[in-house]
């Protein structure tokens, strides 16, 4: 089929004009030309339609600039190069990318929310909003159809759900639209400490507009007190913003019980569920939630659409961050991006159509994955072994650094918590919250699974992850003294 | 309308499932694929009913378009192969799963 559609164009395009064959893929035979034109046919005649993109290259020449910068580098850092090189010895006879297994910062984009979208970049451009002609008609039926499929996920009506860039323009949307909109009656909002950046920030935000916040504590698991929560709750309060799922440690908050304690006291309730939609069973009526943040990338749909669900009845009123044109009930003016709509919707009918399978198998490789870490010596899992989302395993290694540990796999792709906090060298303020100390925090890993992780991935992560802490744990002197049986909280440490 | 499909032609859809999803470039997809066939069609082994059996054929030959037309894209844009993939294809699709 593709080679006929690529004959037809090639046929219009020759009938138009030889310049046209100057890109190089089509070419028609029909006409005659000049001799150095006939050989610049024949070449594109062969021309592979594969298109690589070397990444390993691009690392392997910033590896190598920076070693040239180094100039002369010392004897002492060459052998601990060398060294280290021993810890990450590549298999010969297997390729070079890094497995993905980070899964919290963003999945693949499947094959077949591509094949939606791709519709949209070759031939169907309306602006949905045009509603004078069949342009905008077209774009338009396809993000409803979008708007039901993501709807449907958590239960909710189509009509309740705002298309926005992503979950963190939903979040800021949610906590700063929110609270100014009762701004005059009610000035308090109440989050917690392991929040995403985006929600504490906006919270941040608004106590410079005179706000009061109050930041909730965790408990060692990563979950809230319930009862805490329900004490904090005053008559001026008017959002409490609680995530489903825990984007580091993959905690799930027990969503029912604080939509019911909001509901009693007739507080709105607004839930980041950015790592939690489609991953864990929401219903946004049976458990009171009246905001509800989505993003389209964390389900394997395109980056750069979200969404935010705002409850009808009884209904939720919020001030727009965006003026414009009053697309989105006026919450969220702009044209939309039919394309990223379309995709995010399709992800979202994915992720409910293959929700039984998808658990089965991200909960079988994630069991396998904890089994094998925890297998080694001083690791323990972080945050509640059964109030969590098994996609992800976030573990501590005692007496290796996260970070050496993260260079020392460059054939796995992990992090050590948020994509977002991940450039700054500061030990998560998520394990802060849970009472991690310093050197706990320091020494995490996040370890996220998904629908296209296979077996094989978990094996090799699992046997990498074991050779490389004992090799790192052999060079740590701290790891020798443990060895002796010395107690290192027992160790006065000389000030600097 | 159609009649209903045949075991051959249930077979037959099945070969071309797998024969599509084995030819993605792209490791994790190739293995998705052809473990979502192997379960898709396990699950409804057992489907009698002439009308959900029509219904399921319709969807999964839209289905095949899908892998399809996404397995000839996987093949135009590549990238290199993961460090659990052999370099050497062992005919075919690796038995990972």
């Amino acid at each position: 089929m593709l080679g006929r559609t690529a004959t037809t164009i090639g046929c219009r395009l020759s009938r138009l004009s030889s310049r046209s064959l100057r890109n190089g893929l089509l070419c028609v035979a029909t006409r005659k030309y000049s001799p150095p034109a006939a050989a610049a046919v024949e070449l594109a005649n062969d021309l592979s339609l594969e298109t690589h993109t070397d990444i390993q290259a691009a690392a392997r020449e910033q590896a190598e600039s920076r070693s040239a910068a180094a100039g002369t580098a010392s004897e002492v850092s060459n052998s601990g190069t060398s060294a280290l090189q021993h810890a990450y010895q590549e298999n010969t006879g297997f390729g070079t990318r890094p497995i993905y297994l980070d899964m919290q910062a963003t999945t693949p984009t499947d094959p077949r929310v591509l094949d939606t979208m791709l519709k949209f970049y070759t031939g169907l451009f309306g602006n949905p909003h045009s509603n004078t002609h069949a342009y905008g008609w077209e774009t338009n039926k396809e993000i409803e159809t979008a708007r039901d499929q993501i709807a449907s996920v958590i239960n909710a009506n189509s009509r309740e759900i705002i298309f926005t860039s992503g979950a963190t323009e939903s979040n800021s949307m949610a906590i700063k639209g929110v609270g100014r909109f009762y701004k005059k009656t009610k000035k308090h909002i109440i989050t917690t400490r392991t929040e995403h950046k985006c929600v504490l920030e906006s919270a941040r935000s608004m106590i410079n507009e005179g706000f009061d916040v109050t930041f909730l504590n965790v408990d060692e698991n990563g979950l809230v007190d319930l009862k805490e929560l329900e004490a904090s709750i005053r008559p001026d309060t008017c959002l409490v913003s609680v995530m489903a799922v825990n984007n580091e440690i993959g905690v799930m908050q027990p969503l029912e019980e604080i939509g019911a304690i909001c509901r009693k006291h007739k507080v709105y309730f607004h839930t980041d569920a950015a790592q939690g939609y489609g991953k864990i069973p929401i219903d946004v009526n049976k458990m009171n939630i009246d905001l509800l943040s989505i993003s389209s990338h964390k389900i394997y749909g395109p980056k750069g659409i979200g969404a935010l669900f705002v409850r009808r009845r009884p209904r939720v009123r919020l001030d727009p961050i965006i003026s414009g044109g009053g697309q989105e009930r006026g919450l969220r003016s702009g044209t939309l991006a039919p394309a990223l709509v379309a995709g995010f919707g399709e992800a979202a009918r994915l992720i409910k159509q293959e929700y039984p399978n998808d658990i089965a198998h991200i909960n079988r490789l994630s069991k396998k994955l904890v089994q094998g870490l925890l297998a080694i010596d001083h690791t323990s899992l972080n945050g509640s072994p059964d109030h969590r989302y098994p996609g992800c395993v976030n573990v501590s290694f005692a007496y290796v650094e996260g970070e050496s540990l993260l260079m020392a796999l460059r054939d796995i792709a992990l992090s050590s918590g948020s994509a977002c906090t991940s450039a700054s060298l500061e030990p998560s303020y998520v394990l802060h919250a849970l009472g991690k100390d310093d050197a706990l925090a320091h020494s995490s890993i996040r370890f996220g699974i998904g629908r296209f992780t296979t077996d094989g991935e978990i094996d090799y992560v699992i046997k990498a992850i074991t050779e490389r802490v004992r090799f790192l744990r052999e060079l740590s002197p701290l790891w020798e003294m443990v060895q002796e049986g010395i107690d290192l909280n027992s160790i006065e440490w000389s000030g600097h | 309308m159609s009649a209903t499909p045949t075991r051959g032609q249930v077979l037959k859809l099945y070969k071309q499932f797998m024969k599509n999803a084995r030819q993605f470039n792209d490791y994790n997809f190739r293995e998705y694929f052809i473990r979502r066939a192997r379960i898709g069609f396990k699950e409804n082994k057992d489907v009698h009913d002439s009308q959900k059996l029509n219904t399921l054929f319709k969807e999964a030959q839209r289905d095949l378009g899908v892998l399809k037309r996404q397995s000839v894209l996987s093949q135009m844009y590549t990238f290199d192969k993961l460090v659990v993939e052999p370099l050497i294809k062992s005919h075919g699709h690796s038995r990972g799963l």
